[in-house]
């Protein structure tokens, strides 16, 4: 194990390289002068000067780049245009919090329904609970997430007023986002859950453990869940890296002041190091989250020691 | 009588398995008699698809529904029918009265568990043990079953044995209650030929040594002539001949046990060119002949033979055959053709 995880770690090196790079690029790929739509339309040539000298633009490009991972690993990711404030801040004082309290109630939400409602359908295949849960599973993958959250809002928030229309202060607040960022992986899981269940369920060792006396509730959650989530903690890992994305719709739609926000806001006002920053730690977090995934998956299914 | 049923521990009844797919109802197991005596072996040959499997997991009531459904018959296990029995209480009785070990060792395991907790649950399950003894029992039962280093295999995963390991594991999961009837449904047939040899003597001795009894499936006589005393021969769903071994090695009486017997190569003789094997092949279970199941490939086949369905005879030795050749009417065919010609 401890080599795994030392393995793994080494892993994620040429993973961040690429990330960074990425990230930094972005500025040189926007066209145009990245100086120039910083500074603004109206801004004089020494305006202009001033801020590619500030933004140290007339270095060599992988100077630049080793100057920014130099500083980002320090905790430096420059300092927001529209603020003033080091991007840092920006993103750690609340920002980043909040879309991570978003994405982890999303994601609590999508394994407890997905993993409930996989199961019940699996141990009653083709009845009228599997398949009317199958159908709803469906049409929560299919729904765009900015259609959801609106019409969360109109039924339960404009409607029946049970939840507030905006803002994140309280448990109410939370609950409509976090149905909307939720539901899509909720489906996709239960989908996956079932079939993967089924598939385990017609196994010899399926038919060993019902000869031995084992319970059929235990037969279900000892013997086939397990070998059944081994696919699904994968997707589950995948799916946390689409609910950073669908933070920034969520967010825009429930007026949540959230990372996903921010980066929005940031764009708008061409605030190119915020948009950087955001974009960076989100990878970053993405890629941390997969390599816990692969932990647990390691947990789970232990015969991937051998190889 | 009563001194003969107290000796069965299992007596099974005009078993009748379907399975009812698209094309049809599949009586995979049509009207089956037998019983097995205390501390004895039956042994269940056939060729494939001939419903061993599906008559051991009928007695276990493991047919999975509503696929496949016992439609009628008994099951009597110790003086109780199997068939009445609630979901729970036959639970208390697999893996404790009742064990079974399963064809394909590569898979019966479960891969996410330790052989240890394998052997452990049931022994917990049943016994009602605590954690610690229970796993103390299951390196007794690895030890029992010839597995090397106990104490280390108990933490290893399935995938980490060969073979035959896996199912010395299975066995010891089955024998870890003491059971007073196995059913193991050809317990060497995916194992290498050294391996099978030491399986079989494996269960032989541990029969003795437990005072099991065993029902073993088999299409290899070569297992039915070291294991059984009692054999009974199976063809599409139906018993064709019930004897004790001697009789079914030596002295055959339905035209299929001898084809079978006929199909092994013997060291006593010699053979120019190929073993004789039965021609054709089993026929299709949706469309069965009217008449005796085996008159495709029957050598000595008369019209009697295609139209009625030959009823499971017990003869004066008191063995059963299911051949109109030791009935009466046989005789009167006989003649019959002889004056008409
Ligand atoms: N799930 C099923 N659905 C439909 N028919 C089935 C099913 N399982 C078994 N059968 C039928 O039951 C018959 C008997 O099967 P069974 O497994 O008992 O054969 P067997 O004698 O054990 O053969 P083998 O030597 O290959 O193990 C088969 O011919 C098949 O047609
Ligand atoms: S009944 Fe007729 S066909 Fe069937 S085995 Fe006997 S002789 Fe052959
Ligand atoms: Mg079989």
């Amino acid at each position: 194990m401890l080599t795994f995880l030392i393995r793994r770690f080494l892993q994620i090196i040429p993973v961040m390289i690429g990330v960074t790079l990425a990230v930094f690029l972005l500025m040189h790929l926007i066209p145009g002068d990245p100086a120039q739509i910083m500074a603004g339309e109206k801004a004089d040539e020494a305006q202009v000067e001033q801020m590619r000298e500030n933004l140290g633009l007339n270095d060599p490009l992988h100077e630049q780049y080793l100057r920014y991972v130099g500083n980002a690993i320090q905790g430096d990711l420059g300092t927001s245009i529209r603020t003033n404030r080091p991007v840092v801040n920006e993103i750690f004082d609340s920002r980043i919090w909040i879309t991570m309290e978003l994405a982890f109630w999303g994601t609590v939400l999508a394994v407890v329904f997905g993993l409930i409602a996989g199961i019940i359908s699996a141990t009653r295949k083709y009845s009228f609970a599997d398949v009317s849960l199958m159908v709803v599973a469906l049409f929560g993958m299919s729904m765009p997430n900015f259609w959801l959250g609106i019409m969360l809002i109109y039924f339960f928030s404009v409607n029946l007023g049970w939840f507030p229309i905006v803002g994140w202060d309280s448990w109410k607040h939370m609950v409509l986002p976090v149905i909307t960022i939720g539901s899509g992986g909720a489906a996709i899981i239960a989908r996956m859950t079932r079939s993967s269940m089924l598939e385990v369920l017609d196994n010899d060792y399926i038919r060993t453990a019902h000869a031995k006396g084992v319970s059929e509730r235990l037969v279900i959650y000892k013997h086939a869940l397990r070998n059944a989530l081994i696919p699904v903690v994968t997707v589950v890992g995948l799916q946390f890296g689409t609910l950073l994305g669908g933070a920034v719709i969520t967010e825009t739609v429930f007026a949540v002041n959230g990372i996903g926000r921010l980066v929005i806001d940031a764009i708008k006002a061409r605030d190119f190091p915020m948009v950087q920053g955001a974009i960076l730690v989100c990878a970053v977090a993405f890629v941390f989250v997969n390599f816990l995934v692969d932990i647990a998956y390691r947990l789970i299914n232990k015969r991937i020691d051998l190889n | 009588m009563s001194d003969l049923n107290k000796n069965k521990i299992l007596e099974v009844k005009n078993l009748c398995t379907s399975f009812f797919t698209d094309e049809g109802e599949v009586k995979a197991v049509d009207g089956v008699n037998f019983f097995i005596e205390k501390g004895k072996t039956v042994g269940i040959v056939g060729e494939s698809g001939s419903g061993k499997s599906i008559t051991s997991l009928s007695i276990l009531r493991l047919i999975q529904e509503p696929a496949g459904k016992i439609v009628n018959g008994e099951i009597v296990f110790k003086g109780e029918n199997l068939l009445e029995k609630s979901k729970k209480e036959m639970r208390s009785i697999r893996g404790n009265n009742i064990s079974m070990i399963f064809q394909e060792p590569m898979t019966s395991l479960n891969p996410t568990m330790t052989c240890g907790e394998q052997i452990a649950e049931s022994i917990r399950i049943h016994q009602k043990l605590g954690r610690k003894e229970a796993k103390e029992k299951a390196i007794e039962m690895l030890k029992l079953v010839g597995i090397p280093s106990p104490e280390k295999r108990v933490k290893q995963y399935p995938f980490e044995l060969s073979g035959g390991m896996r199912q010395r594991v299975m066995i010891a999961i089955a024998l870890a209650c003491n059971p007073e009837l196995l059913i193991a449904d050809e317990p060497t047939t995916a194992l290498d030929v050294t391996i099978q040899a030491q399986i079989l003597d494996l269960i032989r001795n541990l029969q003795k040594e437990l005072g099991t009894s065993l029902m073993i499936i088999t299409h290899d006589l070569g297992v039915v002539a070291e294991m059984c005393e009692t054999v009974a021969v199976m063809y599409c769903g139906k018993i064709v001949e019930y004897a004790d071994v001697k009789t079914i090695l030596t002295n055959p009486k339905h035209p299929y046990t001898i084809g079978l017997l006929n199909s092994v190569p013997r060291h006593d003789q010699v053979y120019d060119g190929d073993l004789p094997v039965i021609k054709g092949s089993v026929p299709s279970p949706f469309n069965l002949p009217k008449g005796c199941r085996f008159v495709s490939r029957c050598p000595h086949a008369k019209d009697i033979c295609h139209n009625q369905l030959p009823e499971l005879k017990t003869m004066d030795d008191g063995n059963q055959v299911r051949c109109w050749i030791h009935t009466e009417s046989w005789e009167k065919q006989e003649e019959e053709v002889a004056s008409n010609s």
